[in-house]
């Protein structure tokens, strides 16, 4: 295995996760993250790979949804930060996969749905791949208008459902 | 291979003759007054254990949701004859009466009912009848002309509710020159937001009685798709984290996989002759539609487009299939003739057309139509491309065809609530199915069985 490479991907990965997941337990790491220097010391205090594994999951779970425009499926500039730490992740873990599934809102046709929900979801792999994620570790569910985050029909929660949520 | 199968019983679940609570009521919208005038008189029963079930009532249910006829409240009937010789059409005409249906439930062993009844044109029984050959129940008889209908046959005690669809059947094949369609089953996914199971696959005679649970999954159903001879159903699953598509047979409620590819498999639809499915598939990266032989599984690919290829659905005939694309923009309706590959635009008016099907006929195309950002349910005319949108209702969807061509079904949002709704092809009448418990949708109504 690449070493450098995997490094690499963690100096890129960790900051950013361990800042999304602050409020969690360890503020020394959180502190210390803007430094960049984190992994080293993480590794330093004992944590266990498992354990260092479980920490960047639960961040990347954290942050783990991109929304989308009626009808559209390209990404927004705006989750560009969220989809480079789950692309650092998997460039550093290219043992792990992520599943991307793709939802709509209620509005059009059941089947239409589930090609639009795919094509949102292969616009998150899409971006992954040009950020050097492996085609291997990305698979995309579409469960078009089947599964929405919230109940509701009006554009507040319709704008909530138009997603692609990252699932590890 | 036991780890697997207790696997797939922790997925789903297959339950047959269980209820699922839902039992669809309908609230008649629109189109009561231009409905006809028909009485269906209480039967006269003859005999010691009463059925539990009453004819009139069920044909008079099943009249009113035809939208074709209004049958008049028992109270309004001016009298209650038990046969034609006993009609005072003078006293039926004031009320404004066209037909009378008379009737009686004979006891005649255990469990063993004679059920007679006669249809009455009043009108004409009205301006002295008259007598006349003509060819009833498959017999020649010399009949009244007022007597539409006769007939007597002898049913056990659980057959009452099919037997009142059969005559209302009859009723309006003669009143109307046109089959009747209250033999037949719909299928549909109820969604209870709080049960385990929150997905069931549901089959249900055309008006909600008779609820049989086919399926349940934690994981979404959809595109319920009949076979052409009524026994199975195609429909897609996701409770392997995937979709894919199953088969299965409706009366032993064993099932079988049809497809698993990569990414997409969706929206199946049986050839007329029920030897081949169409589906939609994006197992090379982009949803295209397919015909697949059911016996060989081997596919042929329709369509070719780096956009959205979706829905497609079979011309009567079998030669052609229509279907939703986004290859103009916005998605259309497209044709593609089955054999030769020739495609052709259909529908050029709305902002979207999606989730087309012909009627039984052939002329006309049922499909959703969004007009300033309204879903509805639309009809266009095949021949002069003449596009009616049928309903007012909000995010309508999934619509399907009666098969005499009279009605369609589609679900659509009530309150907060996804309910199904009935409209007829020509607008006029409309209803609403609320189910009790749960949310419905995808419905699809069954061939003529």
């Amino acid at each position: 295995m690449n070493l450098n490479k995997v490094l690499k991907g963690l100096l890129v990965a960790v900051p950013v996760l361990t800042l999304a997941a602050c409020s969690s337990t360890d503020e020394v790491a959180a502190t210390d993250a803007n430094t960049g220097v984190t992994t080293n010391q993480v590794v330093e205090q004992g944590l266990s790979a498992e354990e260092l594994l479980r920490q960047q999951l639960e961040a990347l779970r954290q942050d783990n949804t991109i929304y989308f425009d009626f009808d559209k499926s390209e990404i927004r500039s705006e989750f560009a930060s969220v989809l480079e730490a789950h692309a650092a992740f998997l460039r550093a873990r290219t043992n792990i996969t992520v599943t991307v599934e793709g939802h709509t809102d209620a509005r059009g046709t059941p089947e239409y749905n589930i090609a639009l929900g795919e094509r949102r979801g292969q616009s998150v792999t899409q971006y992954l791949a040009n950020l050097g994620v492996s085609a291997g570790q990305m698979s995309v569910v579409s469960y078009g208008e089947e599964k929405p985050a919230v109940e509701g029909n009006d554009e507040s929660a319709f704008s909530k459902n138009r997603r692609a949520v990252l699932v590890y | 291979m036991l780890k697997l199968i207790g696997k797939s019983l922790v997925a789903f679940a297959l339950v047959l003759s269980a209820k699922s609570y839902a039992s669809l009521e309908i609230v008649i919208t629109d189109g009561v007054d231009s409905a006809r005038p028909v009485a269906i008189v209480p039967f006269k029963f003859e005999g010691t254990t009463l059925p539990n079930q009453r004819i009139a009532d069920i044909v008079s249910a099943d009249l009113m949701r035809s939208g074709k006829f209004n049958p008049i409240a028992v109270t309004r009937m001016p009298q209650q004859p038990t046969n034609s010789k006993e009609i005072d059409y003078q006293r039926w005409m004031k009320q404004g009466v066209e037909a009378v249906v008379t009737g009686t439930i004979r006891e005649v062993g255990i469990n063993r009912y004679a059920v007679r009844f006669e249809l009455v044109d009043v009108f004409k029984g009205a301006s002295g009848g008259g007598s006349s050959s003509a060819i009833i129940g498959g017999q020649l008889t010399t009949g009244l002309t007022h007597v539409l209908d006769a007939r007597e046959t002898t049913i056990s005690g659980d057959q009452f509710r099919q037997y009142a669809h059969r005559i209302s059947d009859i009723v309006y094949e003669k009143l109307t020159g046109e089959r009747g369609a209250f033999l037949t089953k719909i299928a549909y996914v109820l969604v209870r937001d709080k049960a385990d199971f929150r997905y069931q696959l549901v089959v249900a005679d055309y008006d909600g009685e008779n609820e049989q649970v086919l399926l349940r999954a934690k994981e979404p159903l959809m595109s319920p798709a009949w076979s052409p001879d009524g026994t199975k159903l195609a429909y897609v699953t996701f409770e392997k984290r995937q979709s894919q598509i199953y088969i299965q047979d409706i009366y032993t409620g064993r099932r079988s996989i049809l497809t698993s590819f990569k990414g997409i498999n969706g929206a199946p639809k049986w050839s007329p002759d029920g030897r081949k499915m169409a589906m939609v598939l994006s197992k090379d990266g982009n949803a295209e539609v397919y015909v697949m032989d059911i016996a060989t599984k081997a596919l042929t690919k329709l369509t070719n487009h780096r956009r959205i290829d979706t829905e497609p659905s079979w011309s009567p005939d079998g030669s052609k299939i229509i279907f939703s694309s986004e290859r103009g923009g916005n998605p259309q309706i497209y044709s593609v003739n089955v054999a030769s590959g020739v495609t052709e635009r259909v529908t050029f008016e709305g902002e979207m057309n999606l989730a087309a099907s012909y009627t039984p006929d052939g002329r006309g195309i049922v499909m959703v139509n969004r007009t300033n950002g309204q879903y509805n349910i639309a009809r266009m005319d095949v021949e002069s491309r003449y596009m009616q949108v049928l309903t007012r209702t909000y995010l309508d969807e999934s619509p399907s065809i009666a098969p005499n061509g009279s009605m369609i079904i589609y679900s659509t949002l009530y309150g907060s609530s996804q309910v199904l709704a009935l409209v007829s092809m020509d607008g006029r009448f409309k209803a609403r199915l609320p189910a009790a418990n749960g949310r419905v949708k995808s419905p699809a109504w069954s061939p003529f069985l």
